[in-house]
């Protein structure tokens, strides 16, 4: 891990490194852990405060205290319990029930058994594209809040070319509908990126502004020009067999190639923002601005750029939705997919391989949230505050530092580009 | 007479560095007392210790004789401590008044805000020290110099007796300096005493009554301005002989490398702030451009680096019209450029090392295989550089804002001149830089002139653009007002033409100059 013993580094060896910086201690396993310690620690503070609110909103709790403390206590703990082995069968699967399944053989046994974590890596998805579009911008100095916005646009576009171009095959008719995805986000996110690169106009207002716009065009576009014919409900047709994302496991084992493409996009991204010239001119810009443009970096058109890209990365999330799940254009199909990207980013560190961990852990956390309201009975909303939690711990690491009496404080090039709220750049 | 503080055997502590040991320090009621080091020496981690920022290992504080225990500023203001840091902690929006009070409201009616009083003290404190203020100004409006002069106040209006100055005139121009040297006498000659940090010679030994001089957390020695020279302080804080003045093969101007004609160019506030200059540089020698900072410097620099819009007027470099063409396009036409605010414009403070050393060269060959960047390329060019230009840091991996002032601008350095240059455009190459680093730099810009390139030094050191320049330019409100050749200059010819005085007056006022003057004597 020494770069100095051995110059020659392979990608691994440069990933580590970008997740290390800086490297002033001599163990090298130590950055690691610095730099994961805290998001890991606010998971689990996370989860054990959830828990809290769980005993809190249960019923039947406060009714075992009425009986006796003993009772009470027992009760607490089983409300908890229940609720996060809701929550784990929910969104891995039940262990039991997969083991028993793989004994039998019975390959519609084993398939239903596998189906939760599946069904998690669904869900996991759209928040990689979504957290990949704001890592990028976060990195490349912009606060891209218009990712929802974006993801319908890129759908709507996706859903068009999906329904619309007939008589291509499936290898050619995927990509271009993907593409138009792309297209549709990066139009989204270009144009604020203009914005500001041209008037100054600051992108946070104006990609919340594009997303109200992107709300009400696709409301508009599903009652009129994209309705389904004979369709009551605001829908667009479905789109042809040729653009749906093919899938792996009959029905109702929704995982589709999609998740593999994120995986693959989440690498490419990586690969643009550490490897080539064109990544290291957007984080220099981002980090520093002024040394941006005293080293011949072009900032406006960095900037501009950068928006697009992320644009086109959360069109990519929309196309994905479309393609591989909805395969229809619906209302309020994301239900809030941009904004938790933006939280998962910052989770992740606005590193590629962090926002693939961030999107695991936030897939798996809404797909077993689903069963956790079945099974045990607590609100699925019990979870958007266990998100909530575990994102101010991140967001704010000295409550996390004072918690646990760590030391050390995480240097890491991601946190500085979220300065840039107010004034120009 | 009792000392009013006294340091004893003070220890710290931190992991891999000792960075004060066994420190002794005493201060007399009244006294000067300079504490010079070089950065990194100890000095801050020291008043640090001082001021209740960090607690001492070892060692302990006493204040009139009587033993302290400094756990927090609080209590260093209730001892009678105060500190004035080199990064002011004043509120732009706030008026004086309303920073002076901050945290020690005067009030009346309750908790009404008492403003007026708080006003009148301060106004009293600033006739009886000659702190010229109007309380009433907002801070942002303020000069550095007056800002500093806020903190002063705002520790009088604490009741501190024991003024710590942390580099208080790293930020100050020569004029500005002078008006604080005055200050600085006027409060000791009231009973204050004060504790001064700094790494500047020539300051230490004009304004101290005593000197102590510390390195790599040790106490050197104490002695008295009367009783030591530049030379034998320089020794002192570096360790080995320092250069103070440097070879400089004779003067032998090439062919015109830059042609600046007549540009006009506007600050922030669109008010003119290059007004109609012209000057030339040739290959192998060093224009030096003087003048009290904001006299259009900044601005000039800007312009000649394409980092500002030129509104009027013609800027060639080797034959190419350059006006308002993009700074990579005069980068790739061989100039170098070491900007004024290094943290802002020269670095990427969150990058390491390695991708500071080729910002300006990482799009092109050896660096790059197509878009893809070769890192390992990267990482070789940083390790010969380190170790050419002797950058101290950890690793070429390491963020280069870890590193102190001094190593950050040889990481500057460094890139600038590694690569294949005409022209060198250096502005405050040495600014808050200590002796050896200065040292360094300078003979670094002096071998590129030797090689043959251009330099435009610009400065508000006199001393440094006596030492470097072949000919000397005085700026003075956006118009170059003298144009002399180096021998012929002397520091109060040149001091007067940075004031404004009209160049045959100042000739005048300053008698017949010998060529060949005493130069880069001061330096420092």
């Amino acid at each position: 891990m020494n770069a100095q013993e051995n110059p020659k580094q392979d990608a691994g060896k440069v990933l580590l490194e970008e997740i290390q910086k800086p490297i002033q201690h001599p163990k090298a396993g130590s950055r690691v852990l610095q730099v994961i310690a805290i998001p890991f620690l606010a998971v689990v503070t996370g989860l054990l405060l959830g828990g809290v609110f769980i005993i809190l909103t249960s019923e039947e709790v406060y009714a075992a205290f009425r009986q006796s403390f003993g009772s009470g206590l027992l009760a607490a703990w089983r409300a908890a319990w229940q609720s996060y082995v809701a929550l784990f069968t929910g969104a891995i699967g039940d262990p039991a029930r997969i083991v028993a399944a793989l004994q039998s053989g019975d390959g519609l046994e084993i398939r239903r058994a596998f189906n939760p974590i599946l069904e998690s890596l669904v869900n996991t998805t759209p928040y990689i594209f979504g957290g990949l579009a704001v890592a990028l911008g976060f990195r490349a100095g912009v606060f891209n809040i218009g990712v929802e916005g974006q993801i319908f646009i890129g759908a709507a576009t996706c859903a068009f070319v999906g329904y619309s171009v007939s008589g291509l095959p499936a290898i050619l008719h995927i990509p271009l509908a993907l593409l138009a995805g792309a297209l549709g986000g990066a139009l989204w996110g270009f144009i604020p990126g203009w914005l500001k690169a041209k008037t100054g106009g600051h992108e946070v207002i104006n990609t919340i502004m594009m997303n109200y716009i992107a709300f009400r065009l696709s409301d508009w576009l599903l009652r009129g020009p994209m309705k389904a014919p004979g369709q009551h409900n605001p829908v667009s047709p479905k789109i042809l067999e040729t653009a749906m994302l093919p899938r792996f496991f009959e029905s109702p084992i929704r995982f589709h190639l999609g998740f593999f493409i994120a995986l693959a996009v989440a690498y490419l991204v990586y690969w643009f923002m550490f490897k080539t010239t064109w990544g290291f001119d957007l984080r220099m810009v981002g980090a520093n601005p002024h040394a941006g443009r005293y080293a011949g970096s072009n900032v406006t058109r960095n900037i501009v750029l950068a928006m697009t890209l992320s644009g086109a990365l959360a069109g990519l999330a929309g196309a994905n939705e479309v393609m591989g799940v909805n395969h229809n254009l619906a209302m309020a199909f994301s239900s809030g997919y941009g904004f938790d990207s933006i939280a998962l980013a910052l989770l992740g560190n606005n590193h590629p391989l962090g926002v693939v961990l961030a999107s695991l852990l936030f897939g798996t956390l809404r797909n077993g949230a689903t069963r956790m309201q079945v099974a045990a009975g607590i609100p699925i909303d019990i979870i958007a505050i266990l998100q909530a939690m575990i994102l101010m711990f991140i967001a704010a690491p000295a409550i996390i530092r004072t918690i646990y009496r760590l030391r050390f404080k995480v240097q890491v090039e991601g946190a500085v580009t979220i300065r840039g709220w107010g004034g120009k750049s | 007479m009792e000392p009013v503080l006294e340091l004893r055997g003070i220890t710290k502590r931190f992991p891999g560095v000792l960075a004060n040991d066994h420190i002794n320090l005493d201060l007399m009621p009244g006294e000067i007392h300079a504490l010079l080091g070089e950065n990194g020496a100890g000095k801050t981690t020291l008043m640090n210790i001082l001021y209740g920022l960090y607690q001492p290992d070892e060692g302990e504080i006493l204040v009139r004789g009587k033993k302290v225990e400094i756990h927090s500023p609080n209590d260093a203001i209730a001892a009678g401590i105060g500190m004035v840091h080199q990064h002011f902690m004043l509120v732009p929006v706030f008026t004086v008044t309303e920073n002076v009070m901050l945290g020690e409201e005067s009030t009346r009616y309750g908790d009404f805000l008492d403003t007026r009083k708080a006003a009148a003290q301060i106004h009293q404190i600033s006739e009886q020290y000659s702190l010229e203020v109007n309380p009433d100004s907002y801070i942002k409006d303020l000069p550095v110099g007056v800002q500093q002069r806020v903190e002063i106040i705002k520790l009088l209006y604490r009741k501190a007796d024991i003024l710590i100055l942390d580099e208080p005139s790293a930020v100050l121009t020569p004029q500005e300096v002078g008006e604080l040297f005055k200050i600085m006498r006027s409060l000791t000659e009231q009973g204050k005493s004060i504790i001064f940090i700094t790494h500047k010679l020539r300051e230490v030994l004009e304004i101290a009554d005593r000197i102590t001089v510390i390195r790599a957390g040790k106490v050197i020695g104490t002695t008295r301005p009367q009783e030591a020279d530049e030379s034998t302080l320089a020794r002192m804080m570096v360790g080995r002989e320092v250069e103070l003045v440097l070879e400089k093969p004779e003067y032998k101007p090439g062919k015109v490398v830059l042609k600046v004609d007549n540009i006009l160019v506007t600050d922030d506030r669109r008010q003119i702030a290059v007004d109609g200059v012209s000057f030339e540089v040739r290959a192998g020698e060093v224009l030096g451009v003087a003048g009290v900072q904001g006299n259009g410097q900044t601005e000039l620099v800007e312009a000649l680096t394409g980092l500002r819009q030129v509104v009027s007027g013609a800027v060639t470099f080797l034959g190419e019209n350059i006006t308002n063409v993009s700074p990579r396009r005069i980068i790739e036409l061989g100039s170098a450029h070491v900007p004024e605010d290094r943290q802002r414009d020269g670095l990427v403070l969150p990058f390491s090392v390695m991708e500071n050393l080729f910002l300006c060269t990482y799009y092109k060959p050896p660096f790059t295989k197509g878009p893809v960047i070769q890192w390992d390329v990267a990482l070789k060019n940083a390790e010969e550089l380190i170790s050419r230009f002797d950058i101290r840091t950890p690793g070429a991996l390491t963020n280069v804002g870890a590193l102190s002032g001094g190593n950050q601008q040889k990481v500057i350095v460094a890139r600038e001149l590694s690569r294949p240059i005409q022209l060198l455009v250096a502005a405050q190459p040495t600014r808050g830089l200590d002796v050896g680093s200065i040292e360094y730099i300078h003979g670094q810009i002096l071998d590129r002139r030797n090689a043959g390139v251009a330099v435009l030094l610009v400065s508000t050191e006199l001393a440094e653009i006596m030492q470097l320049s072949d000919r000397i330019a005085v700026m003075y409100r956006g118009k170059i007002v003298a144009e002399v050749l180096a021998e012929e200059a002397t520091k109060e010819y040149l001091g007067l033409l940075m004031a404004g005085v009209p160049q045959d007056e100042a000739r005048k006022q300053v008698g017949p100059i010998e060529a060949k003057a005493v130069r880069g004597r001061e330096l420092y």
